[in-house]
């Protein structure tokens, strides 16, 4: 599935091939993560896109091996430097999690222990990962360094969770996932429940931190406009499906997928014509029971008789644009397209 | 006050609204401070047009939404909506009108997961108003209902009629939502926040359903939402509200093209933009937003603002004046333009 441009630069650190995860539950199997590959590279930062329930969060969770217990893995494989985590026992994942790989929750205002100091929150992340274990003061001083790197003051450590604003809990939270210097943060909707300003800072401090430490970052949102902003490349999910993925700027001047085509048509931007967009009709199917065929086949303007019958494959179009759509030839420009 | 004046007959005219929250009081004891939620707010909204009102969480505008539809009782101000012939002071009403004027004004809320009743199917739920409201014959209040679900795109009616919320998608309750308020054919709505909890894909045809509609029983809006590119969709002219007061109102695509207060500015250039190519300006203000607790007399923007001068820091906060044609602005440093 990794095209050969990909193996003649340098070898991703994390490599997502043909993974398949369902979730158990009394009514069925929900499908959720449906054959996904994507690969990060050292210094890149990678974005998930897609809708409530489309498996972003699922992924997130695979890579960290921290999913659910319902979740059953049916196939495929979480390459961490060549290691395949699926493969890996708990003790060794541990070693592995926190250390190589980390995460920035989404909802800053829940992922903290109201009852615990901030710093002592973060300093018990650490002593159970970095070996060896620091003393005391050690510790103190490297939470203070992080707390710098994220533009708070390092007195905060010894502050509660309710001392901190939206914005500094958010940032605290990037000191923590950053206490074990991974080199691979996954930031899970960072800045979703932040006022445009703070999610401006916040992205900037993130930026800024992965030039400075030169870190991999996989951003999962749902909202494209950040994606946009702070992505290399990116992948596009629907329905437990990668739909589409390539370089960020391809995708967005020049989406192929028809769902895609249709988010990015459907978003509104304050720059540019003020234009009417074009709806996506319908609703995302149910995964206890996906559609035959292509998943998006039900919603799809160009739907054909294949579409209904045979599942598409995630095939290269040229410059590592990848599509999965038998009918990608049909999709317009964007500048055209759907817009009335 | 300043003069924040509409094209045409307002529908709604709202003066001097103010809303204080005290802090620390008790059964027997007098508040320590104030929280000035809203602090003086003066503007006007026409029939038929929809007014966006944008800022960040904590500036004032639920709390505005909420006092407009009577949820909340203004501490000052007067509230006024055309009815008819006369101007009603929503701030003034009692109980006996409250009936009359909840035909007239309805509200639509954030979240549709919280804003329906799980108990109840969304015939109950749509045709509660006209109950309380006495409106028709059972048979006539089912085909309104019906009609409705129908308009808001819940069709075929029947098979929507006698579902629960559980059975719903997130984007088909806020239709649902939509239906209640609009049932009793009201001609003001205050909407807030109505598609922030939905997916993008379900948001744009909320947005236009509300806008069809909008055209359809001849509505006017007041749009709440933080998020300025869907006021840019949904909305004839936008107030921009900082810290209980508004600091900035105009007609979209002037608010876009030519942001004058500092902080719309800032604000503008902090909203992220779907195109990797595109470059947004710097953000130049700092920190985030502080809460107006007792705040000194002088501009509630001073602490942040990139430009702030000596004289902003020793005069009242500014009033809001016509800085160029249909553009009032509240800030001491934009020249005037206007004649």
């Amino acid at each position: 599935m990794t095209d050969t441009r990909e193996l003649s630069n340098d070898a991703p650190i994390l490599d997502v091939r043909n993974l398949v995860m369902h979730y158990r539950t009394e009514k069925g199997d929900v499908s959720a993560i449906e054959d996904v590959s994507f690969s990060l590279k050292a210094g890149e930062s990678f974005g998930l896109v897609g809708e409530s329930g489309c498996g972003k969060t699922s992924v997130a969770m695979a890579l960290l091996q921290l999913q659910a217990e319902n979740a059953g893995f049916e196939g495929g494989e979480i390459l961490l430097n060549g290691k395949d985590l699926l493969l890996m026992g708990p003790s060794e994942m541990r070693s592995h999690r926190w250390n190589d790989i980390s995460m920035v929750f989404q909802g800053a205002m829940n992922a903290w222990n109201p009852v615990h100091k901030v710093g002592a929150q973060i300093k018990e992340a650490m002593d159970l990962h970095v070996k060896p274990q620091l003393s005391h003061s050690e510790s103190r001083e490297r939470i203070g360094q992080l707390f710098e790197m994220v533009g708070l003051d390092p007195k905060m450590m010894d502050r509660y969770p309710h001392e901190f604003s939206g914005g500094m809990r958010q940032r605290a939270v990037i000191a923590m996932a950053l206490s074990c210097d991974p080199q691979i943060i996954i930031a899970d909707e960072p800045t979703t429940a932040l006022d445009v300003i703070v999610q401006d800072q916040i992205l900037s401090e993130l930026k800024k931190i992965q030039r400075d430490l030169g870190m991999s970052i996989l951003y999962i949102s749902h909202d494209i406009a950040v994606i946009a902003e702070v992505t290399d490349r990116m992948g596009v999910m629907y329905a437990g499906k990668m739909v589409e993925t390539g370089p960020t700027i391809d995708i967005f001047h020049n989406p192929k997928h028809p769902y895609a085509f249709l988010l990015l048509s459907s978003t509104p931007s304050i720059t540019g014509p003020r234009r009417k967009l074009a709806p996506l009709e319908g609703e995302p199917p149910n995964l206890l029971d996906p559609p035959d065929g292509c998943r998006f086949h039900p919603r799809c303007p160009f739907v054909t008789d294949q579409c209904r019958t045979e599942e598409p494959p995630l095939a290269d179009i040229g410059a590592g644009h990848k599509v999965a759509c038998w009918n990608w030839e049909s999709v317009p420009p964007l500048s055209e397209g759907l817009r009335k | 006050m300043t003069d924040v004046q509409a094209p045409a007959k307002p529908l709604v005219k709202v003066e001097g609204l103010t809303k204080l929250f005290p802090i620390g009081s008790g059964r027997f004891r007098a508040p320590d401070a104030h929280l000035h939620a809203v602090d003086g707010i003066n503007f006007e909204i026409a029939s038929g047009e929809s007014l966006g009102l944008v800022g960040e969480s904590g500036c004032g505008k639920s709390t505005t939404g909420r006092m407009l539809v009577r949820l909340m009782d203004p501490t000052e101000g007067s509230i006024l909506l055309q009815d008819g012939d006369e101007m009603l002071d929503i701030a003034a009403i009692g109980k006996r009108d409250m009936l009359r004027f909840r035909r007239r004004v309805q509200m639509i809320f954030q979240d549709p997961f919280e804003s329906l009743n799980p108990r109840r199917t969304v015939y109950d739920t749509v045709a509660e108003p006209l109950t309380v409201q006495r409106v028709g014959t059972v048979r006539e209040r089912e085909l309104r209902v019906a009609r409705l679900l129908d308009l808001v795109g819940l069709a075929p009616a029947d098979t929507f009629m006698f579902r629960y919320p559980h059975e719903l998608s997130g984007g088909q309750r806020q239709r649902v939502a939509i239906a209640r308020a609009l049932v009793l054919d009201p001609t003001f709505v205050v909407a807030d926040e109505p598609t922030s909890m939905l997916d993008v894909s379900i948001r744009i045809s909320i947005m236009d359903l509300m806008l069809s509609l909008a055209e359809e029983f001849g509505v006017s809006y007041l749009y709440i939402t933080h998020d300025l590119a869907v006021a840019r969709y949904m909305c004839d002219r936008i107030a921009v509200m900082y810290l209980g007061k508004i600091v900035e109102i105009t007609s979209t695509e002037e608010l876009l093209s030519n942001p004058l207060h500092p902080y719309t500015k800032a604000l503008l250039s902090a909203v992220p933009v779907p195109d990797p190519a595109y470059k947004r300006p710097d953000v130049l203000i700092k920190g985030g937003i502080a809460k107006a607790i007792n705040p000194p007399p002088v501009c509630r923007f001073v602490d942040r603002c990139p430009m702030a001068t000596d004289f902003c820091r020793t005069h009242d906060h500014p009033p809001l004046e016509e800085k160029s044609s249909q553009h009032f602005v509240a800030c001491h440093l934009v020249e005037s333009s206007a004649g």
